[in-house]
């Protein structure tokens, strides 16, 4: 990580808090960093996505087992990082939940979103040896006020100390 | 905005009106609960106004669809109402527009259960 990047990571605990609190907390810095109203939506709902998988899925709701977040903030780009502790899983195995036969399913729909809501999506084996979702946004460029909300006061990223 | 559902009669037809957020947790447990609720009293006309609820998530699109199927397997059925733009485009972006009856009006969608 170059001096030009800050990185922040915390552990959660497994339980259904912790999504709001990842959520609350990405979102703080996604709008430090100079991010808009829709792509702080998009960002905060996508921390959520990513939570709610590393709680249901990986971690399968046990409590002994950790969920780890950490947020890397570049001159470009905002990349979220979401490990959970549970066995892994294949991306192309993620059924489609915009295919006819999944549309009334009442799950399956968290990949999706944020695919949809990120730049950039991927998951790689965890260090832990569980998933690891690593998902970003481009930061908006100076003086881009568009239709995203509040612009992008401050967007660069401060220095770190 | 809190965390609400309440409902009341409007010809033949229970509009039931929901508030705050519909995520993990809490928000999904009411919208289940209000439902649950509804079907043990033999209220399977439900129209539900979301006009104050502004954020719901993928657990909350989930607990929409079951709300869906198990008020029509039960031979009733289930419409939306006044959607805030965050949830319209959600429900855009799933395809679930296919599935739900979505009207901006109440009066239409009461007129649409006769």
């Amino acid at each position: 990580m170059s001096q030009d990047s800050k990185h922040l990571e915390i552990t959660l605990e497994t339980q259904v808090e912790s999504v709001n609190l990842a959520e609350e907390m990405c979102l703080r810095v996604a709008e430090a960093a100079g991010f808009g109203e829709d792509d702080c939506y998009r960002i905060g709902m996508s921390v959520r996505e990513g939570v709610i998988n590393a709680f249901h899925y990986g971690n399968e709701e046990r409590p002994e087992k950790k969920i780890h977040l950490a947020l890397d903030l570049t001159p470009e780009k905002m990349i979220i990082h979401v490990v959970d502790e549970g066995k892994g899983f294949d991306l192309n195995s993620v059924p489609d939940p915009l295919a006819e036969e999944n549309l009334l399913s009442t799950s399956g729909r968290g990949i999706f979103l944020m695919r949809a809501f990120m730049d950039e999506f991927q998951v790689v084996p965890g260090r832990t040896g569980g998933a690891e979702v690593i998902m970003s946004k481009k930061l908006p460029l100076p003086g881009d006020l568009g239709t995203n909300g509040t612009g992008s006061q401050g967007a660069a990223p401060e220095k770190e100390a | 905005m809190a965390l609400r559902a309440t409902y009341r009669e409007a010809g033949g037809v229970t509009v039931v009106d929901m508030g705050g957020r519909i995520t993990l947790g809490e928000g999904s447990a009411l919208l289940r609960k209000t439902i649950r609720d509804l079907l043990e009293e033999q209220r399977t006309l439900i129209l539900l106004n979301l006009a104050d609820v502004d954020y719901i998530d993928s657990s909350g699109i989930g607990e929409l669809v079951s709300a869906y199927t198990g008020v029509k397997k039960r031979g009733g059925s289930l419409k939306l109402l006044q959607l805030t733009k965050k949830v319209h485009d959600l429900l855009q972006l799933t395809k679930l527009f296919t599935v739900f009856e979505v009207f901006s009006d109440e009066t239409t969608a009461l007129r649409s259960y006769r």
